[in-house]
């Protein structure tokens, strides 16, 4: 116990993920420089494990069908947000007529970030590919012009400036997650730091 | 699977006032692993009835056995930081859990030149760094650009100073960005490319870059090192955002 500790009010803590708090801000949490991303030159690749491609250009990725999530968004780094509005593209739609049999999948971003997570977390209206936030464009700085949005998992999941996906049979550890952070990363059950 | 990182007790043993809103807390941290400088620990407390609230902090100095130090800048309307610098008395337990973060380090057997960009408390495990740097007898070169508002907010602002003086291969600039010391040239002004062209390393001698302060710095000082010529590879960046 921590002698003389109170800590905030327990009423006015909505349910959290343990260990989280309630920020009303959009922090940026980046490992380095923000990227230079043009749409007229974005691309999205879908790579399986066979080598097979899948491309979309930001006019045909942006004609696809869109969502609009509101779902909560929680930052390793404890910061919890409630409530946010995307738009984008469901990975199911991404992933329809994709031919794999593939088990992972690693993400990779402009600038280099990849992360990874099994490839059923991208299934099942679980995840988007969004370019926009807050009905505006995506800023640079939280990811623009795209990026993967996995609510279901700590944010550092949901990668800025997402560029493709690599669809593997095996699992590949990635930026954060060869860092020391977790592989699979759930709030839930607080699983932030490797062995979690 | 690697072996969890674990919750262990540690008591404040001394507390250093840095500005009138920051502090440098030393911890006890009996069995605590050792860390890389720029590395984070996680800092728990429990209330009477069972409630807890943790946040993450970066060590201020290099791996020292089981002393850790912290420099906790006092949050408004936070929950842990007005804790640990108003009330946490001398002897007094709290849970770490650490180290944490791979990314944002200086491995004291590196040998290439290091910038270091600071903005605020972000100077926290940049100090650190500097510091590794003196207790590994490191001859890295080094180049610290620290920007703060006014003189009274620089924390470590004397060792800093002896530092800059002793510390061979060690240069320290100061950029203010409200009111500036009598000597110091210039006006107060935001960090611009001038000053980290001035003050930092030509991108030819590939220097690991490392910055870290408020989001809007870090955005524009690392903008900048891109703008010069940095790889973008070279450069580390790590927000500080408000830690309540």
């Amino acid at each position: 116990m921590s002698p003389g500790f109170q800590g905030r009010p327990r009423s006015a803590e909505p349910a959290l993920p343990p260990g989280q708090y309630l920020t009303e801000d959009f922090p940026v949490l980046s490992a380095g420089p923000t990227p230079t991303v043009r749409p007229d030159t974005w691309e999205f690749v879908v790579t399986t494990e066979t080598g097979a491609e899948y491309r979309w250009s930001w006019a045909e990725f942006t004609a696809l069908p869109q969502e609009t999530p509101r779902v909560d968004i929680h930052c390793v780094t404890r910061w919890s947000k409630l409530g946010t509005t995307w738009q984008g593209v469901c990975l199911d739609v991404l992933l329809d007529g994709v031919d794999t049999a593939a088990a992972y999948a690693l993400v990779h971003s402009y600038g280099g970030y990849t992360t990874n997570l099994p490839l059923a977390d991208l299934r099942g209206g679980k995840a988007w590919v969004v370019h926009r936030y807050d009905g505006r464009g995506l800023p640079a700085e939280h990811g623009g012009p795209a990026r993967l949005l996995v609510p279901h998992l700590y944010l550092w999941k949901s990668a800025k400036w997402v560029r493709g996906i690599r669809l593997r049979t095996s699992d590949e550890p990635g930026f954060w997650e060869t860092a020391g952070y977790h592989d699979y990363g759930d709030p839930w059950r607080e699983q932030r730091y490797a062995g979690d | 699977m690697t072996a969890p990182l674990t919750w262990r007790v540690a008591r404040l043993v001394e507390r250093r006032p840095e500005t009138p809103t920051a502090q440098t807390l030393v911890l006890d941290a009996p069995g605590w692993p050792g860390h890389l400088p720029g590395q984070h620990v996680d800092v728990r407390l429990t209330a009477a009835d069972g409630y807890q609230a943790a946040r993450s902090y970066s060590l201020a100095g290099p791996a020292d056995g089981d002393r850790i130090a912290l420099t906790v800048q006092r949050v408004p309307d936070g929950e842990v930081s007005p804790y640990l610098i108003d009330v946490w008395a001398v002897g007094d337990p709290v849970e770490v859990r650490g180290p944490v973060g791979g990314w944002f380090v200086w491995r004291p057997a590196e040998t290439m030149p290091v910038l270091l960009v600071a903005g605020g408390s972000g100077a926290v495990p940049l100090m650190a760094m500097v510091r590794g740097r003196r207790a590994a007898g490191s001859r890295a070169p080094f180049r610290l650009i620290y920007s703060v508002r006014t003189p009274a907010d620089v924390f470590y602002a004397d060792e800093l100073h002896r530092r800059a003086r002793d510390d061979r291969g060690l240069d320290v600039a100061y950029v203010y960005t409200r009111a500036a010391p009598d000597g110091w040239r210039g006006e107060p002004h935001r960090i611009g490319a001038a000053d980290v062209n001035t003050h930092g390393w030509p991108p030819d001698l590939d220097p690991l870059c490392y910055v870290c302060g408020p989001t809007g710095f870090v955005e524009a000082v690392a903008d900048m090192l891109v703008g010069l010529g940095h790889p973008p590879g070279r450069i580390r960046t790590e927000r500080f955002g408000p830690t309540g």
